[in-house]
Order: C-alpha cells, then sequence, then structure tokens
C-alpha cells in the first residue's frame, strides 16, 4: 500500500513533459510540446487578408456541406407538379392540383380531422419504433456477442426478413384482434429487422484489435459492451434506423388501410370510397413529409452521435 | 537514479518477469522454440530481431493475448501489465481523457488521467478526438494510458515504428523521463538497434525463436562496438 502511495506521489510531482527544445516545433500541430498553452486554431495573418492563391487541385470529396441542401429536390418535385397542374399537362382527375389539396388541408385542420388522425397514426408509428429499436439492438447485441446467441438469434430473425409484413397480418388479426395492439405489433416487427441487421454488422465490424485492448486494460464484460460494442456499432445501428423510421410510416399504411376507424390511412382509405382524390393525395404528401423529417432527424441525430468520424459525409 | 541490475542476471524471485522454455507455434512453424527470458524490477530491456523472428509473439505471451496460440513454457509477470501497440490503438469514439482511464474503475480515475495527460505534454487535450491530434500526440496517448496505471511491467510493440525520424527522437526522450519517474520494468520490441542502444539497460537479439545474443547497454558500454555487434547479430555488417 505504501509503495503504491509513494509512486502516485512521483506521478503527481513528476514535471511535465516539455519536449526538445533543441527541435522546436518540428511536429506540425504538435500544441503538446508546450504544456499548458492554449490550442488556437493556426490562422497565418499574411493570409487572411488576401485572395487565395494555392494552386487548385481536383476535389475528389462531394465538398462542402450546405444548410438546407437536403431541399432542393423535393422543392424541385413539387415545383414540377406546380407547373404540370398549372400547365393544364396533368389532368385534376389523375392527380390534383397542388392548390386544391393545400385548400383540402386548410378544410381538414378548420375542422380538426387531420391533426386528429395524424396523432393516432404519429402514436402508432412511435410506439411501433421505440419497441422495433429496443427489440432490434438487443437481439444484436446478444447474438453478435456470444455464439450461443447468434445460433439461436440469427437463423429466425432472417426468416423473418424474407415474409413479408403483410403476409403476417391476417395471423396476427386472429392473436391480437383488431385493436392497437396488433397495429403496433405489425411495426415493430417491420422495424426491428433493419435494426438488427445494420447493428449487428456494425458490431460485428467492430476492429479486433480494440477487443485486444480491452483486454490489456482489464475491461470488464459490461464495461466492454458500454465503452467498445455500443459505441462501435453505432455507425450500423444509425444507418438501420434510417431504414427502420421509414419502415415504419410504411406498415403503418398498411395497417391504417386494411381496418382501421383512425389515423392518415384510415381517413385516405374513406376518401378512396367517395372518389375524393384530393384527400388522397393530402394523405400521400403527409406522409412524404413525415418520412422526410423523421429522415432528416435522424440524420441530424447521427451527425450529433458519430461526431468523432471523419467521413466523406463531412 | 536507475538502479541497473547490470544485465544477465540469474533467475531469482526478485525478478518481475520471469520465462522460461516459451515455446509457440501457429500451425506446424515453431515461433518460439524454447526462450528464456528475465527481467529484473525497473529494468529495461530491448528485443531486436528480424521480422519473423517471433519478437512480437514474445511480447504477446507476456501479454496474455495469445490464448488461441499453442504453445507450452512457464510466462511469470506481475499482475499490472500495459502495453503500447505499434498503432496508438485509440478508441477512436471516445474522448482523448476517456480513452487515457479506459477501464480504470476508482473514483478519481478523471483526476489521474489529467495528470497523466499533462505528464505527456497533452495538458488541455482531454476533450479531443483522437482523429484530431497528430501521429505523435496519439503515441503519447497511448503512453498515458498505458502508464495512469501504475504497471509494474510495460510491454511495448514498436511504439514508435510509424512516426517520422524527429517525432521519434522526442518520444524517446519523454519514454525516457516517464520510466524514470515511473519505475517500471519495460520489455521494448523494436528493429531499430539506436532506438534499443539509447533506451535500453539490456539487449537481447531474438533469432528463429531463440535468444542469439545478450548484452548490456548503457552509458558504461561503449556504444559504437555494440551497434556493431547487434547489426552483424542482425545480419547487417556496417562499415566501421
Amino acid at each position: 500500500m505504501t509503495t503504491t502511495a509513494a509512486r502516485r506521489a512521483t506521478t503527481v510531482t513528476a514535471p511535465p513533459y516539455q519536449g526538445d527544445s533543441t527541435n522546436g516545433d518540428s511536429t506540425k500541430g504538435d500544441a503538446g510540446t508546450h504544456p499548458g498553452a492554449a490550442v488556437e486554431p493556426h490562422l497565418d495573418p499574411a493570409l487572411t487578408g488576401r485572395p487565395d492563391v494555392r494552386p487548385t487541385s481536383r476535389r475528389l470529396g462531394p465538398g462542402q456541406r450546405r444548410r438546407f441542401a437536403g431541399l432542393v429536390g423535393p422543392a424541385a418535385l413539387i415545383l414540377l407538379w406546380v407547373v404540370a397542374s398549372a400547365t393544364g399537362l396533368l389532368d385534376p382527375r389523375i392527380l390534383s392540383e397542388p392548390w386544391t389539396v393545400v385548400a383540402t388541408a386548410g378544410e381538414l385542420i378548420a375542422d380538426g380531422r387531420l391533426q386528429e388522425n395524424l396523432a393516432i397514426s404519429a402514436q402508432r408509428a412511435g410506439l411501433g419504433l421505440f419497441f422495433g429499436i429496443v427489440v432490434g439492438a438487443v437481439l444484436a447485441v446478444l447474438s453478435g456477442l456470444s455464439r450461443v446467441g447468434e445460433s439461436l438469434i440469427d437463423g429466425p430473425v432472417q426468416i423473418k426478413r424474407a415474409i413479408p409484413g403483410l403476409a403476417l397480418i391476417p395471423l396476427l388479426i386472429l392473436w391480437f384482434g383488431i385493436d392497437e395492439t396488433m397495429k403496433v405489433l405489425t411495426i415493430t416487427l417491420g422495424v426491428f429487422v433493419p435494426i438488427y441487421l445494420q447493428t449487428h454488422a456494425g458490431l460485428r465490424g467492430i476492429d479486433l484489435r480494440y477487443v485486444e485492448l480491452a483486454q490489456t486494460v482489464g475491461l470488464s464484460r459490461a464495461g466492454f459492451i458500454r465503452r467498445v460494442v455500443l459505441p462501435g456499432a453505432l455507425p450500423g445501428f444509425f444507418l438501420g434506423l434510417r431504414f427502420a423510421v421509414t419502415g415504419a410510416w410504411v406498415s403503418l399504411v398498411v395497417v391504417e388501410q386494411i381496418n382501421s376507424t383512425s389515423g392518415i390511412g384510415y381517413m385516405m382509405e374513406l376518401a378512396r370510397t367517395y372518389g375524393q382524390t384530393n384527400i388522397i393525395v393530402l394523405g400521400l404528401a403527409v406522409y412524404g413529409v413525415l418520412g422526410l423529417l423523421s429522415d432528416a432527424a435522424v440524420r441530424l441525430l447521427e451527425r450529433k452521435a458519430l461526431s468523432w468520424q471523419r467521413t466523406l459525409a463531412g | 537514479m536507475a538502479t541497473h541490475t547490470g544485465g544477465l542476471k540469474s533467475a531469482g524471485p526478485s525478478n518481475e518477469v520471469s520465462v522460461r522454455n516459451l515455446i509457440r507455434s501457429f500451425g506446424p512453424k515453431g515461433v518460439l522454440n524454447g526462450v528464456d527470458l528475465d527481467i529484473a524490477p525497473g529494468e529495461f530491456v530491448a528485443l531486436l530481431g528480424p521480422s519473423g523472428c517471433g519478437k512480437s509473439t514474445l511480447l504477446r505471451a507476456l501479454a496474455g493475448l495469445d490464448r488461441d496460440v499453442r504453445g507450452s513454457g512457464v510466462v511469470k509477470v506481475p499482475e499490472q501489465v500495459s502495453v503500447v501497440f505499434q498503432d496508438s490503438r485509440l478508441l477512436p469514439w471516445d474522448s482523448v481523457l476517456g480513452n487515457v482511464t479506459l477501464g480504470l474503475r476508482d473514483h478519481d480515475a478523471d483526476a489521474r488521467g489529467r495528470r497523466a495527460l499533462a505528464e505527456v505534454g497533452l495538458a488541455g487535450r482531454e476533450k479531443a478526438w483522437p482523429h484530431e491530434l497528430s501521429g505523435g500526440e496519439q503515441q503519447r496517448v497511448a503512453l498515458a494510458r498505458s502508464l495512469v496505471r501504475e504497471p509494474r511491467l510495460l510491454l511495448a510493440d514498436e511504439p514508435f515504428g510509424a512516426l517520422d525520424a524527429l517525432t521519434r527522437l522526442k518520444m524517446h526522450a519523454l519514454l525516457k523521463d516517464l520510466v524514470a519517474a515511473h519505475r517500471p520494468a519495460v520489455l521494448l520490441v523494436t528493429h531499430d538497434v539506436d532506438e534499443a542502444i539509447t533506451l535500453a539497460d539490456r539487449v537481447i537479439v531474438l533469432q528463429d525463436g531463440r535468444v542469439a545474443l545478450e548484452r548490456t547497454a548503457g552509458t558504461s558500454v561503449d556504444q559504437s562496438s555494440l551497434r556493431g555487434e547487434l547489426l552483424a547479430a542482425l545480419g547487417v555488417h556496417a562499415a566501421a
């Protein structure tokens, strides 16, 4: 015990490494040779006031990220719709005009039907997504870290992957009736597969060298999962999440159009019965916006959580 | 300050590391064919040898990283062993400080991690991501990570092999200071004869899985004749 204390004491009093003064600043950006010095970005005053005269080499990456650049594509699509409708190229009987759809949205919001149906739809998708993420991630970790888990879990998941979600619905109705449980379960079953697949792949792709490192620093099993496995599998998990989020909305349409008395899908199904194309198109637009927004949310989350990565995405 | 053991010391209970008749093989090929090795507390041993001579295999055996390799022999190492790899092997998703304190369970782990980083000259970089550091800085973090554990034995597998020549010289000085302050026994695997002579108290040349040559280094020894002898053992006949 006393030796440990003595060792600690030497640690405290040991002088910080000052670097080899004769070598000066030979390693560029090696700010560590000046302990305690604030680390500041290199701003060469000679360059700041003048036009950049560096020779331009061919750039192979996609370049800098620009704000709202992701909205350009969808906006172009809407513009195309507006132009085609205004010029009469697009028959309103085939596809309602954008302004009709906007007016319909106004009416449905005024009498509260749109919000009401949207809320119940969002609740179903959210619950299904939540359970799907938990189930998919837990199964991926179990099957990724143990051979027993892999032999038990991986096969059945691959079987589930081969069965279309739609084909399961009759059985689920038989087992769970037609209320919310069945709907959320259908979405969960659609969501957990991509989460499982991508998280599992991400986890299995973790460099073996990090496993060795974990052994040499004496990490516990739990510490290994928390510090190495989960962060290492995170890129794969987020890829799975992007599939899962859009998948949740797709499953939602299916369950709401087959048997339901509420939700966006139900609203569209009702409109089909009465031949109200404008409401159908509105429903499609809502699904589209929801899909786009949730994907953007996942990507934002991904950028925040994976800020340690240096990738082409920037 | 260093209490050198004077080189070729026989096995005794006071030795930090004691290896007897170590045999390791991958498939039919023997990599280590009966290696004996003793390292005294605080002694700095450099292990030289051509590629494929079994240097890294020996180091991995001491680090306990060769569970899947067939072999026999006796390996006695202290409980606190730290390893520095050729790549800095920092977790890219963890901060510099998080990497240093990885696996520490005591409540003052963060404070100790900060002190260790200050010791290697990286105070203030605790929150940086590993990819934001230069290669030399990354390897310093790896040194801080291994020394924050106060190891009795430090195993280093060509830790400076990937660095440029100037950074490597700085790292030699840093490692010397750190070893003087913490006094672990050190086994440094390297292919660089000069690095071995500069840093070690004793140099061992491994050839075909056996100890081929063992020499005391340090200031009391004629550096150029030692250098020539080591190079000759490695099959290089340098001009005088």
